[in-house]
């Protein structure tokens, strides 16, 4: 992306038709640390990985419950993913309180999207610089929905934000059509997995990760370290009991995928003086 | 001295010239709605009658209304006031199926939104004056409940407004039960009527019994009771009644 004379204001289209104050939301976005989430007809998994300034502080928060059927992993800027969260939060509440009924996310996502669309349309405005992993039940069953800063919303089987996603899409991609009838057990089997691929060789461990689940008959909670860490460590014997043979090859895989990622849309492009 | 006095223009609420704007008393007012819950869903019976006081004026008045798909509302009290609520629920309805998605308000819903309305104008002192009846079924989860103009609620398997309270429920407790077949449940329904024509000034014998089950809404045409008038107890009234006359 170069900088022109046509991205000062969001309400300045350019010549080729694009408004580049919301591309650079978007951007923003991509540098937030991964967040990935998948569903199946009974249960959403969302994921993300915990990245902390030092070792001294603490990890930010990147995943919010909304309410008992919906819940929110965030990328990018977490002040406004948490701002947003706030909003989603009284909106679950109000209607709760006038309905005495849970607000079907599928409308909540589409607030959402219109309300960041209109931060696209004001000179006085910016758009949020965060994308959204709506997680939540709808009387249709289980959703999960992705809300970009352009004001966009798409549904997804699964989906991976934020920086090296791709490793965990491509991952994604070779498994979704099994995920509308897997256990919720395998799902998160999967989303823990899809985790371990954008950590790229990191270490995965319960400290880095966080995993929440929500599913028909059991409320949105984020998993503790504990019951994580013991998932994590039911497969890596699995994968010691494989043999080497199965790992260099899904090492290589991710490797190279991660190539391709780096010089494509993950890190920003110099900027052009 | 002269403090600057605001001056509020024609049409506020704030003021004197408010109170006239409040609801003060009832005008056209229809009698009591009862409902019970059966095997498909939920039966509902109102008399057709909208007094004018003690005068029983008008004789075609509907107070029974499908709420989308899922509801179907009765009501008792002020019929000016019971008409502005059904254009409330026409804008919900409205706005519910314009998201254009699997999802729709169900009578539980609804329920809730009438209770809150009612409960807000209470605490403005500017209440509607109904008591509403509100019934349904969705996937396969009967519905049924009541609001009053104060904003009391609750859900039962048998609800009834203003007399039918007092001549119907205590009908209602001894002999309704769980699946009830539709014919059983009408025939429960007309006799609980069927007092409240004998003993209620403001009933008339022109009725109409509406159903609502998963397929949808049906509403009878009205049709009268067959009534017996030579009992002795009504010949005879006061016969055996100490110290009347």
């Amino acid at each position: 992306m170069f900088r022109n004379q046509y991205d000062t204001d969001v309400t300045t289209w350019s010549p080729a038709g694009r408004l580049f104050q919301v591309e650079y939301a978007m951007e923003a976005v991509k540098q937030g640390s991964a967040a990935i989430g998948l569903r199946s007809k009974t249960h959403v998994v969302l994921g993300c990985v915990n990245k902390a300034n030092s070792e001294l502080s603490s990890h930010q928060k990147k995943i919010f419950k909304v309410d008992d059927h919906i819940g929110v992993a965030i990328a990018g800027l977490t002040a406004d993913g948490r701002v947003l969260s706030r909003y989603m939060r009284n909106e679950c509440i109000n209607y709760n309180f006038t309905y005495e009924s849970p607000l079907p996310v599928g409308r909540l996502v589409v607030q959402l999207a219109d309300k960041a669309q209109v931060c696209t349309q004001r000179s006085w405005k910016r758009p949020y610089g965060v994308g959204l992993l709506v997680a939540g039940l709808d009387e249709s069953g289980a959703h999960l929905y992705y809300n970009c800063p352009s004001g966009n919303y798409f549904e997804y089987q699964a989906f991976a934000i934020g920086s090296r996603s791709q490793a965990a899409k491509t991952y994604l991609e070779r498994r979704f059509e099994n995920f509308t009838d897997s256990s919720r057990d395998d799902l998160v089997k999967d989303a823990i997995t899809a985790i371990r691929e954008t950590l790229q060789g990191e270490t995965l461990k319960s400290s880095i990760c966080t995993i929440a689940v929500v599913g028909i008959g059991e409320p949105f909670h984020i998993l503790d370290q504990g019951t994580v860490q013991q998932i994590i460590d039911t497969f890596e014997i699995a994968a010691e009991q494989e043999g080497p043979a199965a790992e260099p090859d899904a090492a290589e895989q991710s490797a190279a995928a991660a190539d391709q990622g780096g010089s494509t849309d993950e890190g920003v492009a110099p900027m052009d003086i | 001295m002269n403090f600057m006095a605001s001056k509020q223009p024609e049409n506020s609420l704030l003021g004197p010239e408010a109170d006239s704007q409040r609801t003060l008393y009832p005008y056209v007012t229809g009698t009591s709605v009862v409902a019970l819950k059966y095997k498909d869903g939920i039966l509902m019976a109102a008399d057709m009658g909208g007094s004018y006081g003690s005068t029983l004026r008008y004789k075609n008045v509907e107070r029974m209304k499908a709420i989308g798909k899922h509801s179907l509302l009765g009501a008792s009290g002020e019929i000016s006031d019971f008409q502005e609520i059904l254009r409330y629920l026409d804008d919900l309805i409205l706005y519910d199926n314009m998201w254009d998605d699997g999802n729709s308000l169900g009578p539980k819903e609804v329920h809730n939104y009438l209770t809150r309305v009612m409960y807000n104008r209470r605490n403005k002192f500017n209440p509607l004056w109904n008591s509403l009846v509100l019934g349904g079924i969705k996937n396969g989860q009967k519905y049924l409940g009541t609001v009053s103009m104060i904003g009391v609620n609750f859900e039962d398997d048998h609800v009834a407004t203003g007399f039918g309270n007092h001549l119907a429920r205590p009908i209602l407790r001894q002999e309704w039960h769980e699946n009830l077949s539709f014919e059983d449940g009408v025939k429960l329904l007309e006799k609980c009527m069927r007092v409240l024509l004998y003993r209620d000034r403001s009933a008339i014998n022109k009725l109409q019994i509406a159903k609502i089950t998963e397929e949808g809404m049906t509403i009878s045409q009205p049709y009268s009771l067959k009534t017996y008038w030579e009992f002795s107890a009504f010949e005879n009234p006061t016969q055996g009644a100490v110290g009347s006359w």
